[in-house]
């Protein structure tokens, strides 16, 4: 209860905020004084007390405009003075473009708008929606990752064509898919994103410490790429172009890269090469819950 | 039939419990169902233990009944009853079952390929020794066979 607070400490919580708010709102410290006269000299004069006697905790005697008037805030208006760079970073976005007259009426230049009104008003606005807090588009979701899945640990897919096949993890992409490599030359399986929940983590681990993945894998170079352009022509609606999937040189010479890599290491464990090699399988009797990866 | 009995001093594996796997010495018997059990050197506190979680071993040891834990401990490493478990084949046995268990995926390769190159060295020699026996089969055949027809005429 306020009764109970003993003046000593209200004096003493009041005077807590900073040094900058002194005079301001709150009534602060006294010792501003002797303080501002230990710093520098050169610097700042004396900071005067808090031009603003307190009535009570929290409420002062003067308002805000006769405060403003007391601290002659009048005089004491500052900006922060324009850089060199903030003076050439002026340039404003272009509003319009000019642009040659084709067809028809050829020769000549049209000036067109860039950014241009829009051609449809709905005749009932949206109504505003209610604020939720924690909802993250994709991009920005929180990416984990098991323990037991380190760069150089042998994983056994579980899906997909290559199903079955142990392959080597090298990282984690930014979308939280794993990036995995055969190598190629071993079992068939070149750089590659696998899916975290789909994969067996196996204890076996290649050492991949000094391996340099290229920065260009990402999951922009992975992303399966579709073209639809087909310039209103009704023939053939269904035929999506790049049906067929092609293999590009960078493609090659990027597996080539990271593959000489990690061969290299592959080759000094023994029996490693034939593991990779072989596919994993269940039998009569084996049963994957009492299996130890 | 039986060769193995409850006795003062007999080893027994404990099988399932708390302290399972582990090796104590009867102490003395508490009636149809229970034993006063001990197993200073394998960490077994002096307690009654059930029968049926115990099985018994082949080691006997030497001490009164209900003697106290130092002279169990005593007759324990006297008789080296750790060193002589750890000897036996059933204990073996125990060990490889546990190293199976622990068994991972490469572990289980590796020795998918010992078996084999195992099994193929083996079935090559047997195929040696079937030849072998075949074409011995074969030859006495070849030249008994004039020589039985006439033996058994005379």
């Amino acid at each position: 209860m306020a009764g109970e607070k003993k003046p000593g400490e209200k004096a003493g919580a009041e005077k807590k905020p900073d040094k900058k708010k002194s005079g301001e709102k709150i009534p602060s410290e006294q010792k501003a004084a002797p303080k501002a006269a230990g710093d520098k000299k050169k610097r700042v004069k004396k900071h005067h007390a808090s031009r603003n006697p307190v009535l009570a905790r929290g409420i002062g005697r003067y308002s805000r405009s006769a405060m403003y008037a007391r601290k002659a805030l009048y005089k004491r208006k500052y900006t922060a003075p324009e850089t060199k760079i903030e003076k050439k970073k002026k340039e404003k976005p272009r509003a319009t473009i000019t642009k040659p007259v084709g067809g028809d009426k050829n020769g000549g230049s049209r000036v067109v708008k860039i950014r241009k009104m829009p051609r449809y008003y709905p005749t009932e606005d949206v109504p505003r929606k209610l604020l939720s807090h924690g909802k993250k588009p994709f991009s920005q979701h929180k990416r984990r990752l098991r323990a037991s899945i380190t760069p150089g640990t042998v994983l056994i897919l579980l899906t997909g064509r290559h199903r079955g096949k142990r392959v080597v993890f090298l990282k984690q992409l930014g979308t939280g898919l794993l990036l995995v490599t055969g190598p190629l030359a071993v079992n068939r399986v070149p750089l590659r994103r696998a899916h975290q929940k789909f994969v067996i983590a196996t204890s076996t681990k290649v050492d991949i410490s000094g391996v340099k993945i290229p920065k260009h894998l990402t999951d922009a170079y992975f992303k399966k790429k579709r073209l639809r352009k087909p310039k209103h022509q009704e023939g053939e609606i269904f035929d999506t172009e790049k049906e067929k999937y092609e293999l590009t040189e960078q493609r090659k010479t990027d597996q080539k890269a990271v593959d000489s890599q990690i061969l290299a290491r592959i080759k000094k464990v023994p029996q490693l090469r034939g593991y990779l090699r072989s596919t994993f399988c269940l039998s009569n009797g084996v049963y994957p819950h009492k299996l130890v990866f | 039939v039986f060769k193995r009995f409850v006795e003062i001093g007999r080893v027994a594996f404990i099988s399932f419990g708390p302290h399972a796997g582990k090796l104590v010495a009867i102490v003395d018997v508490i009636d149809q169902n229970r034993a006063l059990v001990d197993g200073p050197c394998s960490g077994v506190r002096r307690q009654a233990m059930p029968f049926k979680c115990m099985q018994l071993t082949d080691f006997v040891l030497k001490f009164p009944h209900s003697a106290r834990q130092k002279c169990v401990r005593l007759a324990w490493q006297k008789e080296n009853i750790n060193e002589k478990w750890a000897a036996t084949r059933w204990a073996k046995k125990i060990k490889a079952r546990e190293k199976k268990a622990k068994m991972t995926d490469f572990d289980r390769y590796k020795v998918m390929k010992a078996k084999r190159m195992r099994n193929r060295i083996i079935k090559h020699e047997m195929k040696k020794l079937q030849k072998m026996a075949s074409k011995k089969g074969k030859k006495p055949e070849k030249s008994e066979k004039p020589e039985k027809a006439p033996k058994p005429g005379k």
